[in-house]
């Protein structure tokens, strides 16, 4: 039951809902992905990982491994060729742990074997001498504590962002406050790790990886292994998702170090329950808010102090707690700000990029928040959220104007105006929470409706050189128009080769329109330079300019051959001179840093806005959920392939359904509970239901195409809506995501409402 | 790994015979996880998919029904839905439909996992598993008896698991189970009733509570003595409250990744209560028509 707003366009063109072209082989399993790379000589690697969450080693002894038939090579830290740490903000990843671990499952040797068992074993029978310590894992203490043992380098602070804006009054008519707590979410990619490191001729090292970001994991690379850039050359091999998950390295250095080594092609795939400790998580957060307001619901002040548990290394934590706190308060007219962000160390699982990006989890504390407002006003959760919803020329806390189109009351009515779904009196047990498992048959059952808002950044902010090349070139092959489209992005299952293809045909129309003129995209190398990374909802804005800006270079050396050849169409022209080919950078306009003291600052490219209405039947008895409906409402400045698009809207929707009612990495003293998917849920199809979508086109001048970046906005808005439908079925307070069972089936209070 | 591939029941049993290591693999739905995710190692697989009988069900003279270890969860669902609906119903909970293709109750009752889905169907209806070796021939051991520990049960060494034997639903039988998710979920806990009015009694048990599925004694005698069984009435809360209670109190459940003990006791307790009136009305219904 999907509604859209189609967009314009011819039928290959931007607009137009070309079909993907991994789709048809992705659903029969043919699609190749980097899992599946194989070289008839190659090895296979194998990681030994800590099992301690905090350690010193005092010991490794390589030898019964080594000792092991079969086996190429073993490494440790002081096989690594060059510099021993990485990281994507700052370098602080030991390749190899070095004297200690800081996390259950850090790397500590490596292992090439003729066989991927072999490899296992080999890894196994590497005798490590640690002396467990204690560990740091809550992170209020470890920022909080002086006499806290410290994890990171400096202390437990990775970032600390106040926002001060206004003065915060001591009061106000009404005052609402609360204790938010999300849970460790994962990304749940479902391709594992995984890539093919083969040795070059001239000493370098072709790696073929899945990954998000192919330039930014060469210079990680490269200096690990003591080697220029242009010896370490990457091939984008199949993503199977990515999510974030893949912007930080996992086996990439490990793979070239083995690969090297040995003079032999080495590949890596990791397990299930081995990716799960092979990339960063999303960071849990607890939040403490204080929402001020007058009696008609008009906000006067908010405060607020998140704590963002980023585990034992960097990552990408402080440009997170960037974005806690610069979209905090969410987006609503505030004019008193009091906000503290904090990033901590500790000795729990490293956390980093997540779709949502540190937005995700201030959204289910501020939106929480919005309705105990509306309940102690008396107003209905959506009239408090118009009353205060920012529109273009709003500042937002950082102080930045909105310069575009944030049509945010409109899209609250408009989504507030979709017809309900009817109640579920079904004999379908798949209709009923807990599904075929049959708990219920109607028994306890509650309907709940809830409304979500989220405001999301998109592109990289805070001063980041962000930017994308495209190399075009048109040219006749076998006597017709051809146009080749090169960049680095990642296709990482959104849909971005397809959009590249479409920009092309819709930039170099006038060769489409012979009718004749193919259009390739090529594989995505570092043989072309950087597109940046294939996250913060921005390769369609970035790599999307950098291919309409070399398609436009294009077409004008084209005009410009015209004008000296008149009379000859485009493939005479082409015959007579040859190919052409462009290359573009393209940069969104620049952004700059926040205050580190009060926070301000225009740090944000652009702003994106989705609304969503969940409605829930609770059993309230036994805590179960099930979600009837979902209906989104998001403007994307201009669609460029509608299925796509409603594609990205949809997923973000579920993910941010998962976050509200199953998914989490259950960590107790530093250890993974759950790392598998037998008990690290995911919605499946009964879980996740029909949404109902209105997508906007209100351009933004400043964009390609006008266009705004969508893959992140629905996974901020769907969990606090789902969580407030939740608690309007149930009743109860629910100050945490996901929302367990037994948080509702034994909630100490009866219900009140 | 030896891999072990008996083209009958009798070259079957030898094997079992000749290597009581060798673990007996039919659906692979278990034993291949376990093996994928280096839990165990065994020595040999012994797989049974190429005897066709284990395959069949039947109803045996005595009007049993004989149900083959090798037959999916898919076709008892199809199948036998109407005879065995507890039982059906459970295998309707399990995994996915790909999973439910290939996963059979023997493979369920062969691993005895404490969270297994058809383990309190089977004992709520008084199931008596067959049990065969090559040295000392059948032997029926009843399903109450057959869950020893965690992934512990009542078969030798040499024996293999041959069959399930059940009587026909005698009464309305239900299966519950508590998941965190909608679908392809393991069992937080599970409850099954089985209604045997000709008996003026009925079965219940728990599933994915205790170290072992168990059932609910207490609750059943309960039952037996204070139920008005001619089903002339409708159940009074109060009898009802204290059915779950009695349930409740025969798990003895753990707090672990899928939920806590406390949560256990208090969802078997709603799930009592819910089968129980299900049943219950479907018998007043019944008895009324």
């Amino acid at each position: 039951m999907t509604q859209t707003a189609r967009g314009t366009g011819s039928d290959l063109g931007v607009g137009a809902g070309v079909p993907r072209p991994d789709g048809l082989l992705k659903v029969t399993g043919e699609f190749a992905y980097s899992s599946d790379l194989y070289l008839a000589d190659m090895l296979w690697g194998a990681t030994l990982r800590s099992p301690h969450p905090s350690a010193w080693i005092r010991a490794v002894d390589v030898g019964p491994a080594l000792a092991m038939p079969g086996v190429h090579a073993v490494l440790t830290h002081e096989d690594v060729p060059g510099e021993r740490f990485y990281g994507l903000e700052h370098k602080d990843q030991p390749v190899l742990a070095i004297d200690q671990v800081r996390y259950q499952g850090e790397p500590v040797a490596i292992v090439a074997a003729d066989h991927p068992e072999t490899a296992r074993r080999a890894a196994d029978a590497i005798v490590v001498t640690y002396e467990p310590r204690e560990a740091v894992t809550d992170p209020r203490r470890a920022l909080f504590d002086p006499g806290c043992p410290k994890v990171g380098p400096e202390g437990n602070l990775v970032r600390h962002q106040p926002v001060r804006v206004g003065t915060v009054p001591p009061t106000a008519e009404v005052v609402v406050t609360g204790e938010y707590e999300v849970g460790m979410q994962d990304q749940a990619f479902l391709g594992p790790e995984s890539g093919l490191a083969v040795p070059a001729e001239d000493g370098g090292v072709e790696l073929f990886v899945a990954t998000q970001w192919l330039h930014v994991d060469q210079d990680q690379i490269a200096p690990c292994l003591g080697l220029p850039k242009d010896k370490v050359r990457l091939a984008l091999a199949g993503v199977g998702g990515a999510f974030g998950a893949r912007e930080d390295l996992s086996m990439q250095v490990h793979a070239c170090m083995l690969a090297l080594r040995t003079g032999r092609p080495v590949k890596f795939v990791y397990g299930r329950e081995e990716s799960f400790f092979g990339h960063v998580h999303r960071h849990p957060a607890r939040m403490r808010y204080e929402h001020g307001a007058t009696r008609e619901g008009r906000l006067v002040y908010v405060k607020a102090e998140i704590v963002l548990d980023g585990g034992a290394y960097r990552s990408s934590s402080p440009a997170v707690v960037g974005n806690a706190a610069s979209l905090g308060v969410g987006p609503y007219e505030v004019d008193n700000i009091h906000i503290d962000a904090y990033g901590a160390y500790t000795n729990n699982p490293p956390c980093g990029a997540m779709r949502g990006f540190g937005a995700v989890q201030a959204c289910y504390a501020y939106e929480s928040q919005m309705d105990r407002l509306a309940e102690a006003c008396g107003l209905d959760p959506v009239e408090i959220r118009v009353r205060n919803a920012v529109s273009q020329g709003s500042r937002m806390a950082t102080g930045q104007v909105i310069d575009s189109p944030a049509p945010l009351a409109g899209m609250l009515r408009e989504l507030a105006a979709m017809p309900l779904p009817g109640s579920s009196c079904s004999p379908d047990l798949r209709a009923l929470p807990g599904g075929v498992a049959q708990t219920t048959h109607g028994e306890g059952v509650r309907r709940g409706v809830g409304y979500g808002v989220g405001i999301k950044n998109i592109c990289f902010s805070e001063g980041f050189d962000d930017y994308s090349t495209a190399r075009v070139r048109v040219e006749l092959l076998g006597d017709e128009p051809h146009i080749l489209v090169h960049t680095a992005a990642a296709e990482v299952g959104q849909g971005l080769v397809t959009v590249q293809a479409q920009i092309a045909r819709t930039e170099l129309a006038e060769l489409a329109d012979l009718g004749a003129a193919r259009v390739t995209v090529a594989p995505a190398d570092t043989s072309v330079g950087s597109a940046g990374s294939s996250s913060a909802s921005r390769q369609s804005y970035v790599t999307g300019g950098a291919v309409r800006a070399a398609c436009v270079a294009v077409r004008e050396r084209l005009a410009a051959l015209r004008a000296e050849h008149p009379g000859l169409g485009p493939a005479e022209l082409l015959r007579a001179h040859g190919p052409v080919e462009e290359t573009r950078e393209y940069r969104h306009r620049p952004t700059h840093p926040m205050d580190p003291l009060t926070g301000q600052g225009d740090s944000h490219v652009q702003l994106a806005l989705c609304v969503h209405r969940a409605v829930v039947d609770v059993d309230v008895d036994l805590g179960l959920v099930k979600v009837v409906e979902l209906a989104a409402v998001q403007d994307v400045g201009k669609i460029l392939n509608p299925p796509a698009l409603e594609g990205q809207i949809h997923g973000g929707s579920a993910q941010g359904l998962g976050l509200a009612l199953m998914e989490e990495i259950q960590v107790r003293d530093g250890r993974v509970l759950n790392p598998s998917f037998t008990d690290y849920l995911i919605p499946t199809i009964l879980d996740m239901p029909p949404m109902r979508l209105s997508i906007l086109e209100n351009p933004d001048p400043a964009a390609p195409y006008g266009l705004r970046g969508a893959g992140e906005p629905p996974t901020l808005s769907s969990t606090p809506a789902i969580a407030a439908a939740v608690r309007a079925a149930s009743g109860l307070a629910l100050p945490r995501v996901p929302i367990r069972p037994q948080d509702i089936a034994l909630a100490p209070a009866a219900p009140a409402r | 790994m030896d891999f072990l591939r008996p083209a009958t029941w009798a070259e079957a049993l030898a094997a079992k015979a000749a290597d009581p290591t060798a673990v007996p693999i039919q659906g692979g739905t278990d034993v291949m996880v376990e093996i994928n995710f280096d839990v165990r190692r065994p020595p040999a697989l012994l797989d049974l998919t190429a005897i066709g009988e284990l395959g069949d069900w039947e109803l045996t003279a005595d009007g049993l029904l004989r149900v083959g270890a090798g037959v999916p969860y898919a076709r008892i669902i199809t199948e036998l839905g109407d005879r065995l609906p507890g039982l059906a119903q459970a295998s309707r909970t399990v995994g996915s439909p790909q999973i439910r293709n290939r996963g059979t109750v023997g493979g369920n009752l062969g691993a005895a996992s404490p969270a297994g889905d058809a383990h309190p169907p089977l004992l709520a209806c008084d199931a008596v598993i067959e049990a065969e070796s090559a040295a000392r021939g059948t032997r029926m051991i009843p399903a109450t008896g057959f869950y020893l520990g965690v992934k512990r049960n009542a078969l030798e060494p040499d024996e293999l698991i041959r069959a399930v034997h059940l009587r026909p639903a005698t009464g309305p039988q239900y299966f519950s189970k508590v998941g965190t998710r909608n679908a392809m979920v393991i069992a937080v806990c599970s409850f099954a009733l089985a209604l045997h009015p000709g008996e003026r009694r009925l079965g219940a048990a728990v599933g994915s509570a205790a170290p072992t599925p168990l059932r609910a004694r207490a609750a059943e005698e309960f039952a037996a003595r204070e139920f008005d069984w001619s089903g002339a009435t409708a159940l009074d809360p109060a009898l009802l409250a204290r059915f779950g209670e009695l349930a409740a109190e025969a798990a003895s459940p753990i707090d672990d990744v899928r939920g806590t003990a406390a949560y256990r006791r208090h969802a078997i307790a709603v799930l009592a209560r819910r089968t129980l009136t299900w049943a219950w009305n479907d018998y007043r219904g019944k008895a009324a028509a």
